[in-house]
């Protein structure tokens, strides 16, 4: 067998098991206690590795507010300090096989899900999402920022744990899988528009919820909360990407994407016949629509592990199937078509399960391949939220950026170097 | 046959429309199109100019 093909009979075991995977929600708990190598005195955070002084604004505004959430830190000033002394201790969430949007600062005692896959054997994390504007993960750590991290704490997670193990009880787990499949024949893209998928989530989660006899004010707190975010199955549609792509991961001879991801300082990936190996390269600023009183000149460079959605098949790269994003991440309904069309030609094949309306129900571009990228000059395309470049302001918009193209230029070379082309 | 005739042949059909096949720039055929001139667009662009250490790689995991 020569080497391309079998090249491509790796590429078609990993993409095959990213598309057969299974995503079951099967639990919520601590991050210290449900994480397996989730330390004390640590935080997680989106993208590459990174330490403090490299860290954008953002990415400081997190850290600073789930410092001081631990109770680390009485002040600022106090937590800074530690943070400059290397006390706490920075590591991305995908190393501990996570996944957080935007800043995606994790700490011990943040509630996190926990996402099944029974097929490939894998577990994958995430956060629960806290809304939009001024929220931890763009960066804002004031009062009402932290109060409403505790709220989820204690009243939202013992809502979730109860109707979770009701769920698991009776159904071995709830199907995210399907949601995100059922979400992109409603207008979603599950990464920047969840308006179906966290109403097709609340409408499961309900009877649950409704069974675990909770006080009923907190029951109506926790809908309202839910309802009245969109942005609810964010997390969930990550932790389900994230299990995914473990599927596909470690496959020896693939030169698949497996993760893609940006930490506001640098936007790095991993391959999947190159193990956990980063190849990072400087973020780019997103381009977008911007809130009232912010303008581009505000925006950070791109943050968050939210680009796994891409990364498995769906998010920007199923622009076609909601056209109403553009109202939010700015171009016209033919651009979003575009993006869809264009990700075909970088990707290895057409998802067996998520599928476009519009595109008579052709598979999502599925499987980014770095030959692929070098060969075309197509960088991938995401859409994304915009973080504020000072800590403490929060969300200012939302749009769209590509991924460098220098980052497959490297993963190539080191190929190259592991697999002995000469 | 000269240029100029070649280019004529090519751009007008037996009921002298226009028939144009846009290649690279779409903005042009979008405009041709608003104008109800009958146009294709094909979506090329030139080759990738890649560095040579890439595009020796890439000759043999393609």
């Amino acid at each position: 067998m020569s080497l391309a093909e079998e090249i491509e009979k790796a590429n078609e075991t990993a993409v095959n098991r990213m598309m057969e995977a299974q995503a079951l929600w099967v639990d919520i708990g601590e991050a210290r206690k449900i994480i397996p190598g989730f330390k004390d005195m640590m935080l997680t955070h989106a993208g590459p590795p990174i330490t403090w002084n490299k860290a954008s604004g953002p990415l400081r505004g997190a850290l600073i507010g789930a410092a001081i959430l631990e109770g680390w830190a009485n002040s600022p000033d106090e937590a800074i300090k530690l943070l400059e002394r290397g006390e706490i201790v920075l590591k991305p969430n995908h190393e501990l096989n996570a996944v957080g949007p935007m800043a995606g600062v994790i700490s011990p005692s943040m509630p996190v899900i926990v996402v099944k896959d029974p097929k490939y054997g894998n577990y994958a994390y995430s956060n629960l999402n806290e809304g939009i504007g001024k929220v931890l993960r763009y960066g804002a750590y004031d009062k009402s920022v932290l109060d409403r991290l505790k709220w989820m704490h204690d009243e939202l997670y013992p809502a979730l744990k109860a109707a979770v193990d009701l769920i698991v009880k009776e159904k071995g787990g709830l199907d995210l899988k399907s949601i995100i499949a059922q979400a992109l024949n409603m207008g979603d893209e599950c990464h920047n528009r969840h308006m179906a998928a966290t109403s097709l989530f609340i409408n499961e989660v309900m009877e649950y919820l409704i069974k675990a006899d909770l006080p009923k004010d907190q029951l109506l707190r926790v809908l309202s909360f839910m309802k009245n975010n969109t942005f609810t199955f964010l997390n969930f549609a990550m932790a389900a990407a994230k299990v995914f792509t473990l599927a596909g991961h470690n496959i020896k001879y693939s030169t698949i994407v497996t993760v893609m991801s940006r930490n506001g300082t640098e936007v790095g990936i991993w391959v999947s016949g190159l193990g956990n190996t980063w190849f990072t390269a400087p973020a780019p600023i997103p381009k977008g629509v911007f809130f009232p009183g912010f303008s581009q000149n505000d925006a950070n460079p791109d943050i968050g592990d939210s680009a796994i959605t891409e990364t498995a098949g769906f998010g920007g790269f199923a622009m076609a199937a909601a056209p109403a994003i553009i109202s939010w991440v700015g171009g016209t309904v033919d651009y979003a078509l575009e993006i869809t069309n264009k990700m075909y030609q970088i990707t290895h094949t057409k998802h067996r399960y998520f599928k476009i309306p519009y595109l008579s129900f052709q598979g999502t571009p599925v499987g980014i391949d770095i030959r692929k990228v070098l060969k075309t000059g197509i960088e991938p395309t995401l859409n994304t939220g915009i973080a504020h470049k000072e800590p403490g302001v929060g969300q200012i918009g939302a749009g769209i950026v590509s991924i460098p193209m220098d980052l497959f230029k490297q993963a190539l070379r080191k190929y190259a170097e592991v697999y002995g082309i000469t | 046959m000269s240029m100029d005739k070649r280019i004529h042949k090519l751009k007008v059909n037996d009921k002298n429309e226009l028939n144009i096949l846009n290649i690279g720039l779409e903005i042009f055929y979008n405009d041709l199109r608003k104008q109800g001139v009958n146009a294709i667009h094909v979506a090329w662009k030139p080759p990738v100019k890649l560095e040579k250490d890439i595009e020796d790689i890439l000759s043999k995991v393609m």
